[in-house]
C-alpha cells in the first residue's frame, strides 16, 4: 500500500516536454528522502490538457501539477510528498478555488467532457496489465467468448449504433456482420493506427494510454467474425504507442489473453504490429492492406470490398483505435447505455485533438451533438489574445471549414457532411481573424498534393493543378474565371478519384469557396490578403510621422531594403522587400505597418 | 450463367452476373474507353478515363472494375461523363510532353486517339509545372522516355505478368515515375528485353531503338551487299501495320516491299529454323544416348536465354548450344553464301526482321560470329520494317505477291511454325521421330504441343519414352524451372519462348490498342495463320529441305560436325540480377 500515487503524463507531448526527465527526478528524489516504500510513481497515458504539459497528478488529494519542470521536482517532492504542502504556484489556476482544491471533473475543460474511449488514458500504467485488468480489462473478452454467441455479439455493436470513428462513419456492427457471413479459411481483423491527419493524435494517445483496450476489442470482433489472427497497423512515428502496444501484446500473451484457447472457450487470436513507412495514403483501408502484404501502399479499386477480400485476399474487418476503443465498453454496460450518448444517428462521443488558435490545445472527448462553441469556448477556454474566431477547420486535410455563423451546430456525422464538412477523423483546428482562408485551403492541399500515391490520374495531377491555382490567386495573380476554373476542377478531382483521399482532397477548397469567397474574390480583384498573410499582396510601410529614425529596423533588414539617416523617417525599398516582417517587429514605436 | 437484368443509357440488357460495366457495355454495342485496363493482368482502376454514371451512386464509377449486379442503371455518355473524361485527357495532357508529331506513336497512340474522340480543344487547358524524369536509353533494345509516360502501369503489369518485374512506381503523388528499382539504368537490372513492355504501352514513353536509318545507309552503300530475313512470323503480323486484318498471311506483299526497298537479297529466316532443328534435334538425341544433361531446353529465343542467364545461371547447362536460327542465318550467310558468292563477309550486312526486342541485344551477345564479323548486322522489328515501307512510300496494300530469293529461301513447314509457342517443338519433333525411329511418319501433327498454356506430352519412340514440355511467357519458364532446379523435370525436352504465345505475340510485333489485347485473340489468331501456312507447304520436315541437304553436303558435313559446332553453336554466360 502506498500512500501516495504521483501520475505523470507518458504520453508524446508531455515526454516531447522531458516528462520522462521529471519522472526520474522525481524517482531518485523520493528515494534520497527514504520514501519508495511510501509513494509511487506512474507513468501514464495522455491527460489531454496537453497545452499545459508537463502534466503530474498527486493522488489522493487530486493537486493537478501543469508545467512541472525538472527543476520543480525536489519542492514538489519536498514540500508535498513530505511535509504534505501543495505547491499552489504548479497547480492549474482552473483548479484552485479560495484554499481548497476543486477536482477535475470540475474544471471547464473537463465538466462537458465524457471520457470513454479515453477513460484509461491518465488513469493507469500502460505498462502495466494488471492496471487495465483491475479497471475491468478483458471483461468483455471474457463476456463475450464464454457467455455470447458471435452473432450475439455483431447485434450488440448495431444495436450500440457505433459508427466508424475514422472518417467515414460506417455503422461498425454492419461492417462486421458482413466480414463475418462470409466464409473463409482465414479471415482477419486489422486495425487502423496510421493517423496521418496533421494534428489529430487521438489514435496514438489511446495506443499511448490504453493498448489493452485495443487487443480486447480486436479479439472481440475477430470472435465476432471468425477471425483468428489480426494486425495493427501503426505508424513508425509513434515510437512509444508502438512500444507500449507490443509491451501489452506480450503481456496479454503471457495472460493467456492472447493466442490460443482463450479463457477456456476454444477461441484462438494472435495479434502482430506493422509499422507504416509513413504514406499517409496507407490510412485508407485498401492501401492499408496493400501495405501490410509488404507491396506500394497504394489504394486498390472497391468492390471486391475488405469483407469479401481483404487482407492477403480474405474476408477483413477494418476498424481504427477510435471505433475498437469503444467495444469492450459497449459490450459490458450495453448497447442502451451506449446508445443514451449522443444524438440518435451519431450515437458515443467523439474525441477531438484540439489545435491552432485556441487556448486549452489537446485532447477532449465529448458526446455527439456537442456544439462547435461548447467545444471551442467552454472546454477549448476560446481564442487566445482577445482575437476573433473565424471558422474551425474539421477532418484535416480532408474536410472542411465550419465559419462562425455555425458555431451552433451541434457536431455529429451527418450535420457535418450537411455543411460541406467532415468528421474525418477529429482534428478540429481552430482559426481566428489572422488566418487567411486561401492560405488555409493552401496548406492543406499542399499536404495532400505531397501525399498523393500517384496512382490515379485526377489526384495526381488534378491537386497539383489545384495547388497551382491557390498559388496564383494568393500571389495575385488569377482572374475571376480562374476561381470557377478551380470549382470545377475540385468537383472534378472529388468525383472521380479512386480512393477517399483524392475524392476529399478538394474538401478544403470547396469549403473556404462556400463559405468565405469573399476572400478569395478579395486576393483576386482588390489584389489584396484582407488577413494579411499572403505574402505577395502586402507591403511593408514606414509611416513617416511616426518614424524616429531610429535605425534599427534599418539595421535588422537582412537584405538592405531600408534607408535613411539617423533621426529622420526612414523608407522601404518594397522591389528589395522579402516581407520577412523583421523590420516590424524591431520597430519600437509602431512605425511599421503592413498592408 | 446467372444472367442479371441492366440497363445501359436505358436499353435493358440480360448479362452475365458479375462481369464488369466495360464487358457489359460491349454486349450493347458500346464502347468505353479505357487506358490502364488490361484484362487480368492490369485491373487497377488509376486513369479515370472508363468513368460512367450508375444510378444511385455517389460519385462516377470505374466501368472497367466495377461488376454489374441486378437492376443496375449505366449511362455512359451523358453531359457529365463526356465533360470528366474530357478533363481526365486535359490533366492528362499537361504533364505528358507534346510532341505529337515526331512522336514515334502518332498515329497509332490511345492518348491522341481518346482527345480526338472526346473533343480535346485545349491541350493546354491545365498547363503547369511539368514532371522532370531522366530518359534511359540504357538498355540496348529500348528507351523510356517518362514525359510521355501517363502511368497507366501497362508496362509494369506486362513485366509482372513476365515475373520478371524490374519495373515498378518509384516515388509518389505528382513525382511518381516507372522505373527500375532504385532508378537504377535497365541495362544494370535483370530485364529480359522480351519488349513485352512497349507492344502494351499506350503512347511513345517506350519504344525499340530504331536501326532503320542505319539499314537505309546500308542499303545506299554501293560497298554492302545487303540481305534480309524475315522471322517465321512477321509474315502473319506485318499486315496489322497496313490495316489488314489480324492473322492474315503477307508473305508475298512483305517479300515485294523488302525487295523494292532496295535489299539486295530477300531470304527466309525460316531456312535457319530448319537448320535449327536439324542441329537441335540431334543434340538432343545425342544428349539422350550419350547421357548428356537433360532436359535439354531449346535456345531460339533470346529474351528466354536472358532470362536464364539472370535468373537460373546454374542451369544454363540445360540450354541446347544451338544458336537461334536469327543467328545461324547470319553465320551461315557470311560463311557458306559469301564463299559460294565469293562476296568477302565485311560488306555483308545481314539484316534479321524480327517479332522481338530482345534479337536486337542477340545481335550483340559474345560468340555470335562465326565468319569473323557480326553473324547478324541489325535486327529490326516488325514495327520498324513497316516504317522503312512507310517512308519509302510503297503503297503495301497494293504490291503483288512475290517469292523469297533462293537458296536461302526455302523452308518447310517446321520451320514456319516456329513462330509460334510449341513450333520449335513440334518441328523438332518431326526429325528427331523420324531420325529415332528410322520410318516416316504417318501423321507431322504433334497436337498436342500446340496451344496456350505449359503442354506435356510423352511419345514412344523405338521403345524410347521421350518426354516433352512447352512453356511459353517467363512466368511459365519460371514454373518450369523450379521443377528442373528441384528435380522434378523428368522431360527429355522443353521448348521455352520469352514471351507469352511466342514469337507472334513478341514484344517487336505491331502495337494494338488495348482493346484488341482485351477482346480479341491476339495470339491465337496469328498462330492459326502459321498452322494454316505449315498446311499448305510441301514440305513440313525440316530434313526433308533441298536446301538443308545442300549446306550440310557442300558446307557443314552433318549435323553436330566440328564444322556445325563452329558456325552454328554458342555458349551463354551467368548474369547477375542487378549490377
Amino acid at each position: 500500500m502506498y500512500r501516495s500515487h504521483v501520475l505523470v503524463c507518458g504520453g508524446t507531448g508531455c515526454t516531447s516536454s522531458h516528462s520522462h526527465e521529471i519522472i526520474e527526478k522525481l524517482e531518485s528524489e523520493i528515494a534520497a528522502r527514504g520514501l519508495q516504500d511510501e509513494i509511487k510513481v506512474i507513468k501514464t497515458g495522455c491527460f489531454g490538457l496537453c497545452a499545459l504539459g508537463p502534466i503530474m497528478i498527486v493522488y489522493p488529494e487530486g493537486c493537478f501539477y501543469s508545467e512541472v519542470t525538472v527543476e520543480d521536482v525536489p519542492e514538489i517532492v519536498e514540500e508535498h510528498l513530505l511535509k504534505g504542502r501543495m505547491v499552489t504556484r504548479l497547480l492549474y489556476d482552473e483548479t484552485v478555488q479560495a484554499d481548497e482544491i476543486k477536482s477535475l471533473e470540475q474544471t471547464k475543460f473537463y465538466a462537458k467532457q465524457k471520457r470513454v474511449t479515453l477513460r484509461n488514458c491518465g488513469v493507469i500504467d500502460p505498462e502495466n496489465i494488471d492496471e487495465y485488468i483491475a479497471h475491468d480489462g478483458y471483461q468483455a473478452l471474457e463476456k463475450c467468448l464464454n457467455r455470447m454467441t458471435p452473432d450475439e455479439v455483431i447485434n450488440v455493436v448495431k444495436d450500440s449504433g457505433l459508427r466508424g470513428r475514422g472518417g467515414g462513419g460506417f455503422p461498425t456492427g454492419l461492417k462486421w456482420s458482413f466480414a463475418a457471413k462470409n466464409s473463409a479459411d482465414q479471415k482477419y481483423v486489422v486495425c487502423n493506427a496510421d493517423e496521418g491527419d496533421p494534428g489529430a493524435f487521438m489514435d496514438r494517445s489511446i495506443l499511448e494510454g490504453d493498448p489493452h483496450c485495443i487487443i480486447e476489442a480486436m479479439a472481440i470482433c475477430g470472435y465476432a467474425i471468425g477471425a483468428s489472427e489480426g494486425y495493427v497497423y501503426v505508424r513508425a512515428e509513434y515510437p512509444i504507442a508502438v512500444k507500449r502496444l507490443q509491451i501489452a501484446i506480450d503481456q496479454a500473451k503471457e495472460y493467456g489473453l492472447l493466442g490460443e484457447n482463450i479463457f477456456d472457450s476454444g477461441f484462438n487470436f494472435d495479434l502482430h504490429i506493422r509499422l507504416g513507412a509513413g504514406a499517409f495514403v496507407c490510412g485508407e483501408e485498401t492501401a492499408l492492406m496493400t501495405s501490410i502484404e509488404g507491396n506500394r501502399g497504394e489504394p486498390r479499386p472497391r468492390p471486391p470490398f475488405p469483407a469479401v477480400k481483404g487482407l492477403f485476399g480474405k474476408p477483413t474487418n477494418n476498424n481504427n483505435v477510435e471505433t475498437y476503443a469503444n467495444i469492450p465498453q459497449i459490450i459490458l454496460k450495453g448497447a442502451e447505455w451506449f446508445a443514451s450518448m449522443g444524438t440518435e444517428k451519431s450515437t458515443g462521443t467523439k474525441v477531438f485533438a484540439l489545435g491552432g488558435k485556441i487556448r486549452n490545445t489537446g485532447l477532449v472527448e465529448v458526446p455527439m451533438g456537442t456544439t462547435l462553441r461548447e467545444v471551442i469556448e467552454d472546454i477549448g477556454g476560446g481564442i487566445p489574445n482577445g482575437k476573433k474566431f473565424k471558422a474551425a477547420q474539421t477532418g484535416g486535410p480532408s474536410g472542411g471549414c465550419i465559419p462562425a455563423d455555425l458555431m451552433d451546430t451541434a457536431i455529429d456525422f451527418d450535420n457535418l457532411t450537411a455543411i460541406g464538412c467532415m468528421m474525418g477523423s477529429g482534428g478540429l483546428i481552430v482559426m481566428d481573424e489572422d488566418n487567411c482562408m486561401v492560405d488555409i485551403a493552401k496548406f492543406f492541399l499542399e499536404f495532400t498534393v505531397d501525399e498523393s500515391c500517384g496512382k490515379c490520374s485526377p489526384c495526381r495531377i488534378g491537386t497539383k493543378r489545384m495547388m497551382e491555382m491557390l498559388e496564383k490567386i494568393t500571389e495575385g495573380k488569377a482572374t475571376l474565371e480562374d476561381l470557377d476554373k478551380l470549382e470545377e476542377l475540385a468537383l472534378y478531382v472529388k468525383q472521380n478519384s479512386l480512393c477517399g483521399l483524392g475524392q476529399t482532397a478538394p474538401n478544403p477548397v470547396l469549403a473556404t469557396l462556400k463559405f468565405f469567397r469573399h476572400e478569395y474574390e478579395a486576393h483576386v480583384v482588390d489584389k489584396k490578403c484582407p488577413a494579411g498573410v499572403c505574402k505577395a499582396l502586402l507591403n511593408y510601410k514606414i509611416k513617416e510621422d511616426m518614424c524616429k529614425g531610429c535605425t534599427l529596423c534599418a539595421r535588422k533588414c537582412p537584405v538592405g531594403a531600408i534607408s535613411g539617416t539617423v533621426k529622420n523617417p526612414h523608407k522601404i525599398d518594397t522591389a528589395k522587400c522579402i516581407k520577412c516582417g523583421a523590420c516590424m517587429e524591431s520597430c519600437k514605436f509602431k512605425a511599421i505597418i503592413k498592408e | 450463367m446467372e444472367m442479371v437484368n441492366i440497363k445501359i443509357n436505358g436499353m435493358p440488357l440480360s448479362v452475365p452476373n458479375g462481369i464488369t460495366i466495360l464487358e457489359a457495355a460491349r454486349y450493347a454495342g458500346i464502347e468505353i474507353p479505357t487506358l490502364c485496363y488490361l484484362k487480368d493482368i492490369n485491373e487497377i482502376g488509376a486513369c479515370r478515363i472508363c468513368m460512367v454514371e450508375v444510378k444511385g451512386a455517389r460519385s462516377l464509377v470505374t466501368a472497367c472494375v466495377y461488376p454489374v449486379n441486378e437492376g443496375m442503371e449505366v449511362f455512359t455518355n451523358t453531359e457529365k461523363v463526356r465533360k470528366s473524361r474530357k478533363m481526365t485527357l486535359e490533366l492528362i495532357l499537361s504533364t505528358h510532353r507534346k510532341d505529337c508529331l515526331s512522336c514515334i506513336r502518332s498515329g497509332n497512340c490511345e492518348l491522341q486517339k481518346l482527345c480526338k474522340e472526346f473533343g480535346v480543344d485545349n491541350e493546354h487547358a491545365f498547363d503547369g509545372e511539368m514532371p522532370e524524369f531522366e530518359f534511359d536509353d540504357s538498355a540496348a533494345h529500348m528507351v523510356r522516355d517518362n514525359s510521355k509516360c501517363i502511368l497507366c502501369r501497362r508496362c509494369v503489369a506486362a513485366c509482372n505478368q513476365q515475373k520478371v518485374s524490374v519495373i515498378g512506381a518509384n516515388a509518389r503523388g505528382f513525382d511518381t515515375h516507372i522505373s527500375s528499382a532504385f532508378d537504377k539504368d535497365l541495362a544494370d537490372v535483370s530485364c529480359i528485353s522480351c519488349g513485352q513492355c512497349i507492344v502494351n504501352c499506350p503512347t511513345g514513353a517506350i519504344y525499340e531503338k530504331d536501326d532503320t536509318k542505319a539499314v537505309f545507309e546500308a542499303i545506299n552503300d554501293p560497298e554492302k551487299f545487303v540481305i534480309v530475313n524475315t522471322a517465321p512470323s512477321i509474315r502473319v503480323t506485318l499486315g496489322e501495320c497496313f490495316g489488314r486484318s489480324i492473322g492474315e498471311n503477307v508473305q508475298g506483299k512483305m517479300v515485294a516491299a523488302l525487295r523494292r526497298l532496295g535489299f539486295d537479297k530477300v531470304f527466309d529466316t525460316d531456312f535457319a529454323a530448319d537448320l535449327t532443328i536439324m542441329e537441335e534435334a540431334y543434340e538432343l538425341l545425342d544428349r539422350i544416348k550419350n547421357g548428356g544433361t537433360l532436359p535439354m531446353i531449346t535456345s531460339c529465343s533470346p529474351g528466354w536465354i536472358k532470362y536464364c542467364e539472370h535468373y537460373y545461371p546454374d542451369y544454363l547447362n540445360h540450354l541446347s548450344t544451338c544458336k537461334s536460327p536469327q543467328q545461324m542465318f547470319g553465320a551461315i550467310t557470311k560463311t557458306w553464301y559469301a564463299q559460294k558468292m565469293g562476296i568477302d563477309p565485311k560488306d555483308i550486312v545481314v539484316v534479321g526482321i524480327m517479332p522481338c526486342t530482345a534479337k536486337k541485344f542477340e545481335t550483340k551477345r559474345d560468340h555470335q560470329a562465326a565468319s569473323g564479323y557480326p553473324d547478324v548486322d541489325y535486327a529490326l522489328t516488325t514495327r520498324e520494317l513497316a516504317r522503312m515501307i512507310d517512308t519509302a512510300g510503297i503503297y503495301f496494300n497494293h504490291l503483288p505477291d512475290e517469292e523469297f530469293d533462293n537458296p536461302l529461301g526455302e523452308a518447310t513447314g517446321a520451320a514456319v511454325i516456329f513462330g509460334t509457342t510449341g513450333g520449335v517443338m513440334e518441328a523438332a519433333l518431326r526429325t528427331a521421330v523420324e531420325a529415332l525411329a528410322g520410318e516416316e511418319l504417318e501423321s507431322v501433327d504433334f497436337t498436342e504441343v500446340r496451344g496456350q498454356g505449359i503442354k506435356e506430352a510423352t511419345y514412344s519412340v523405338a521403345g524410347l519414352d521421350v518426354k516433352v514440355a512447352v512453356a511459353s511467357g517467363a512466368a511459365a519458364a519460371h514454373e518450369i524451372m523450379e521443377k528442373v532446379k528441384n528435380g522434378t523435370a523428368d522431360y527429355q525436352f522443353i521448348e521455352i519462348m520469352g514471351c507469352p504465345g511466342g514469337c507472334v505475340n513478341g514484344g517487336g510485333q505491331p502495337i494494338q490498342p488495348a482493346v484488341v489485347h482485351n477482346f480479341v485473340d491476339l495470339k491465337g489468331r496469328r498462330a492459326a495463320a502459321l498452322y494454316e501456312a505449315d498446311k499448305n507447304l510441301p514440305k513440313r520436315k525440316s530434313h526433308e529441305s533441298e536446301a538443308i541437304k545442300r549446306v550440310y553436303a557442300e558446307f557443314l558435313g552433318e549435323p553436330n560436325s566440328h564444322k556445325a559446332h563452329e558456325v552454328l553453336h554458342t555458349s551463354y554466360v551467368k548474369r547477375p540480377k542487378y549490377k
